[in-house]
Parts: C-alpha cells; structure tokens; sequence
C-alpha cells in the first residue's frame, strides 16, 4: 500500500513534468548558468583551487533543488490538489514520499548533466575515477537535501511569503548535508584520491537521511493538518 | 472493511486562527438522505466549516464524530468526498489520467471506475484531452464525478456552482438529489440562495463562525436568510 502509493504520486509528477517541462528545463537552466557563471569568476588561466569544483557542484544543486522544491509545490497549490491527495485515505507519509522522489528525480537529471560540465570548466576529471563511490555520495546527499526540503515546501504552501522563506529555513537545516557532500566530492578530487575520507563523509551522509527522511515521515502527517 | 456510517455530529466544533475566531460553538447533526446548505455571506465560517467536516481542518475545540468513528481514523476519509471551488484537478494530466490517479489513492481498480465516471460527466470522448483544455462546466462536472469516484458517504460541496452556466448547475443538482435519495450526506456550502432554495432539504445559517438558525427548507429562504444574516 505504502510503496504504491508513493510510485503513483511519482508517476503522477512525472507524467505532469513529461507534458510541461516547466520545472526540469527552468532547473537545468539555473544550475547551468550558477556553475557556468562560477567558472567564469573563479577558473584563472585553467587554474583552480583544489576544494572549488566540489564547492561549486554541491551549490549548483542545492541552488536548483530550490528551485524545483518550490515550484514543485507551486502546482499542488494551484487547483488546491494538496486537498484532495490529504483527504484520500492513504498513508500521508506515502504521498511525502512520492513528492520527495520527484524531487530526487529532478535533481538526479540535473546531476547527470551538471557533474560533466563541472568536470569540463573546473579540469575536474576526479570526478570520475571513483564513480561507485562518488554516486553514492550524490545519492545520499540528495535525498537528505530532498526529504528536508519536501517537508518545508508542503509546510510552506499555504504562506505567502513561502518563496523567501524556502530557503531562510532550508539552507540551515541542510548545512551538515552540504558540508558532508562537499568534503567527501573534495576528497576524491584530490591528486591522490582519498577514499577512505570519502567513505566516511559518505557514512556521515547516510546518517543524516537516516534522521532526516523519520523525521519528515513523522512530522508531515500533523504538519500539513491546517 | 470500509468503515461506514450514517450520520455526522459536531459538537461545539470552534476554530481559532491566533486571535481571530472563524467558528464558534457549532452543533449540528447530518443525517444520511439530507441535503444541508450551509449559508452565510463571505467570511461567515462555511469554508472552514467544510475543512473541519473533511478533516483537513483541525478543530480548536469540540468534538467530531462520523456514525460511531473518529475523524483521526484514516479509513474514515475514504468515505468522504469533497467539491470545492479550486476543483482539485491537474489541468496538465487529461480528464483519464486525472480520475485514474485519484482511483489509485482510492485503492480502486481504474479501469471499471474511471470508465463510468467519464461517462456520467459526459466527457468519454473528450477523455484524452487535457483538463486544460475543458470550459469551467466541463471541469466541474469532472470534478464532481472525481469527489464521487469513491461512492463517498458524505459528500461536502464548497460553492459548487460558481462560474457555471444553468446546464452545468442543472446538471449538479441533478446529480446531489440522486445522490441523497440514495442515502448519501450532502453539505453544501454556497451563498447562492437561488440555486440553493430548490434543492438544499435543511438549511443551516452561519455568521460571524456561529450557527445562527438550523431548519427545514421551506419557503420563504430568502426573507429569512435577510431576517437572520443581512442583505440577501
């Protein structure tokens, strides 16, 4: 019941997003243009510092993750849709689920096509020597930075300052996420791979969706109870 | 076993948003057959009533009973349906996808349900085309046949029959009596007194978030709405 109702919300999303492309195209647009733009200021003579292109990749993505976090919402607010997805009788903590995996969809698109383009502009091609490991931190940084994100933008549908205050409250809370998925990118980006490193931020990071993915399963039921 | 039940209480239902109060001591009973219009002028409460009645609304105080069941079980909201004027629909999905996806959440088996809601609605040949695309009655009617999908005991209506032509309300109220007469709970919230004065059975007056007069329908709707809330 759960794991079909969480897939028939995704496929939902997914099929509106097929049609539209309204949210993958403005997203892949803004992570482009941050990371491009970066490139831009901070790559002299084809030279960069060591930790930038993790840096820059992990803030391309949160920064288009908002963006989809927001407009994602945006259509369930908009014919009040969110009412009907409460008011049926399945598991509320399913329907958060299918939201978030939408989200984690979206932002694995825009991984797919941002991590090349950092590797190109930055000469960071240590993105691919260790690519298990480096997927794995991608994945768990996404869905920690997802499952919080979910949770605010459902929270913050009905306000009318929800598109300020998305990421006032999520940058915060997603710090930890962030940092973990950067020190962990930046340790496999080093002359000399440091997997060892990686696989700890990577511990870290799975610890984080641990915490963040029960937490927004036990707090989305009472929150979105107006 | 799909819980059911045959009535719906509230109990000095109030809901308080900070300092401001949108309802206020309501009771009232609804019984199975009854087609109840809740009216009262904007602001009056009814919207937050219909939350409160849907269980999306959480009441400040007071207590909500379906039959002998507790709004916190989740069962209970298979059993309700609700129309409001958003009308819950993706306007990007067609009218098929649409009713497909909330006979999933419903547990239903798509294909014989969505087949026959199409039909009622009279939208089987525009079946593929986006809601989009649809007229504001054809939407409606849609969404009337989506809240019903579920063959909802209690049915709530939040001012089902803005923008729609004298076809399309025609059509609605056809549908609500049918509805009733087979022991369906209609509440209906409007402030549109002509529309309301031929098919609502009770009436229940609300303003400033109380129940200000709840009786039988009968003649004279408009003298008394005037008498009790104000301007007609």
């Amino acid at each position: 019941m759960f794991a079909r109702i969480a897939l028939l919300v995704l496929r939902k999303d997914v099929a509106i997003e097929v049609r539209s492309r309204e949210i993958l195209y403005t997203t892949l647009f803004f992570a482009v243009s941050c990371v491009l733009v970066f490139a831009f200021a901070l790559v002299r003579e084809g030279q960069v510092a060591e930790d930038v292109p993790a840096g820059i990749l992990w803030i391309a993505i949160a920064f288009a993750g908002t963006l989809a976090l927001g407009r994602t919402f945006e259509r369930e607010r908009y014919g009040e849709t969110i009412r009907a997805l409460l008011l049926a009788p399945a598991p509320r903590s399913a329907i958060f689920v299918g939201k978030m995996l939408g989200v984690v969809a979206l932002l694995v698109v825009a991984e797919v096509l941002l991590v090349p383009i950092v590797a190109l502009m930055f000469d960071a091609g240590g993105l691919f020597a260790r690519p298990i490991l480096f997927a794995g931190l991608l994945a768990a940084g996404t869905i920690g930075f997802s499952a919080v994100g979910t949770l605010f933008a459902a929270m913050l549908m009905r306000s009318r300052t929800r598109d300020v205050l998305l990421p006032i409250l999520l940058y915060p809370i997603t710090v930890p996420v962030i940092i973990a998925g950067v020190r962990g990118t930046a340790a496999l980006l080093q002359p000399a791979p440091d997997e060892a490193m990686a696989e700890m931020w990577l511990g870290i990071l799975v610890s984080f969706d641990i915490v963040f993915v029960t937490l927004a399963l036990w707090t989305f039921e009472p929150l979105m109870t107006e | 076993m799909i819980p059911d039940f045959d009535r719906v209480s509230l109990k000095g239902i109030a809901r308080h948003y900070g300092r401001r109060r949108a309802l206020s001591g309501i009771t009232l009973t609804v019984h199975g057959g009854e087609i109840v219009g809740l009216l009262g002028p904007n602001g009056a409460g009814k919207s937050t009533l219909i939350g409160v009645l849907a269980t999306l609304v959480a009441p400040s105080s007071g207590e909500l009973r379906f039959g002998g069941l507790s709004p916190r079980e989740a069962a209970v909201r298979g059993r309700i349906g609700l129309l409001a004027h958003e009308l819950h629909l993706y306007g990007e999905l067609t009218a098929h996808e649409n009713l497909a996806f909330f006979a999933g959440l419903y547990g239903l088996d798509p294909g014989a349900a969505v087949g026959a809601a199409l039909e009622r609605a009279g939208l089987s040949e525009r079946a593929h085309d986006e809601v989009a695309s649809f007229s504001r009655g054809m939407r409606q009617r849609l969404a009337l046949e989506r809240a019903l999908l579920h063959r909802p005991r209690l049915l709530l209506l939040d001012e089902p029959f803005t923008g729609l032509d004298d076809a399309a309300v025609g059509f609605v109220v056809d549908r609500l009596r049918r509805l009733a007469a087979d022991g369906c709970i209609i509440v209906v919230a409007t402030h549109d007194l002509d529309v309301a004065d031929g098919l609502v059975t009770r009436v229940a007056l609300i303003r400033g978030g109380r129940l200000v007069s709840d009786e039988p329908a009968g003649a004279g709707l408009r003298a008394r709405y005037r008498s009790l809330v104000g301007h007609a």
